[in-house]
């Protein structure tokens, strides 16, 4: 077996993410289907990485890590703040600026 | 030797072990599946645990490409933190909501389908051209630990971003706390306010009606009825109402109330000679109740309680 094995699955789960976000109407789920495309590109990091043989695609992948870890944060708060004030976290709902 | 060694431990791989082929096989289909399952399950918490486990099988792909710190990373940050606070805003959101499965935008699904097939060719065609027959490998780069390797370029080559990461996160922790904070702009209200301006407005008065008073039931999820026989929404609560987790069971009571009206019309009626002879004392219903041997007994205008007493005003009656 080749290591490109482990990009191909990386492409497949990275579209399967993308997939998610276009389909999927709840903000929670469109905010998993993006990290399972951050991990999908790190996968791709850590593969690359082992094919050229030095480990900088690591620290992309840990720098990629981290700033999905704050981006989870905020991102979460924000969903949190709209069912607040609009009691659904449907991103069908969250259609004006304004409530 | 030792040259030659050298030479075949730097020379390019071109394939893996069996066992990480093995791995691999078995792994990669439940990755993909976790996959799915997080993008088409219905309920959010479904979704959730898919990704997590989609997480943990990437995290074994790290350990097997050599990634070995990141591989625990994963598992301590991704499966760990990441889901967990998913979990936990699930929560807050209320877990009970499933997505609905209509489609708001004509064509979405059959779009999407098409933009997925499209990227994904993309993608693994951009793999294909890019392929090159051989790897290096980590043995080199992995000589002195993983965790070392790591260590030694972070914070030389990348010490300038580590920094940064370290504002960044220290940024999305303040931003978060900051977002979901509510600041009380105006005095809470006392007690004695709030009884005040309910006198006031004439509103509820008196405490909530308790649930299923009315009904056959008396669970909190089942609305008591107004005597009209049409459910109340003032005894239940209104989270139970938003979830849609009310029990209406108004029709079985007004079905059971309809039967036993209906049962007491018939009873009343079937002695129709004797009801229409009654005293002005007597009681209808439990003359209903023994109208098969009451014909005689009609003139029982005292009314005292018990058969005996009955009976010897029917005899009086005869005498």
């Amino acid at each position: 077996m080749s290591p490109e094995n482990y990009l191909h699955l990386s492409a497949l789960l990275f579209t399967i993410g993308a997939c998610g976000v276009l389909l999927r109407r709840n903000a929670i789920v469109v905010f998993m289907s993006i990290e399972l495309m951050l991990n999908a590109a790190n996968l791709a990091l850590v593969t690359f990485s082992r094919m050229h043989g030095n480990l900088d695609g690591q620290i992309m992948a840990f720098f990629v890590m981290v700033v999905a870890a704050a981006e989870v944060v905020v991102g979460l708060a924000i969903i949190v703040m709209v069912y607040r004030s609009r009691h659904s976290a449907s991103v069908d709902d969250a259609s004006l600026m304004k409530l | 030797m030792s040259t030659l060694t050298a030479l075949s431990s730097l020379a390019a791989e071109t394939s893996t072990s069996g066992g990480e082929a093995a791995q691999f096989w078995i792994l990669a289909p439940i990755a993909v599946a976790g996959g799915l399952g997080t993008v088409l399950m219905r309920r959010a918490v479904y979704s959730a645990l898919c990704l997590a486990g989609t997480m943990v099988i990437l995290a074994l792909f790290y350990l097997a490409n050599g990634a070995y710190f990141l591989g625990v990373v994963q598992i301590v940050v991704y499966t760990g933190a990441v889901m967990m606070l998913f979990l936990f805003v699930l929560m807050l959101v209320g877990v009970s909501a499933a997505d609905s499965l209509k489609e708001t935008l004509k064509g979405q699904r059959l779009i999407t389908a098409g933009f997925g097939l499209g990227l994904g060719i993309l993608l693994i065609a951009g793999i294909g051209q890019a392929s090159v027959g051989s790897f290096t490998g980590l043995a080199e780069a992995n000589a002195q630990g993983n965790v070392q390797g790591l260590a030694s370029l972070l914070f030389t080559r990348y010490m300038v971003a580590f920094e940064v990461t370290g504002v960044l996160l220290t940024v999305a922790a303040v931003g978060a706390t900051m977002l979901t904070h509510r600041e009380k702009i105006e005095r809470s209200k006392s007690q004695r306010e709030q009884s005040e301006e309910r006198v006031k407005d004439g509103t509820q008065v008196p405490p909530l009606p308790a649930p299923g008073v009315y009904a056959r039931h008396n669970a909190v999820d089942i609305p008591g009825l107004l005597p009209d026989g049409t459910p109340s929404p003032l005894t239940v609560s209104a989270t139970l109402q938003e979830r849609g987790q009310v029990r209406e069971v108004h029709h079985e009571a007004m079905g059971s109330l309809a039967a036993l009206e209906q049962r007491t019309a018939d009873h009343q009626n079937r002695p129709g000679s004797v009801s229409g002879a009654l005293g002005p004392g007597a009681r209808p219903e439990r003359e209903s109740n023994r109208g098969e041997s009451g014909s005689t007994r009609t003139t029982d205008a005292t009314g005292t309680a018990g058969d005996d007493g009955d009976s010897d005003g029917a005899e009086e009656a005869g005498k």
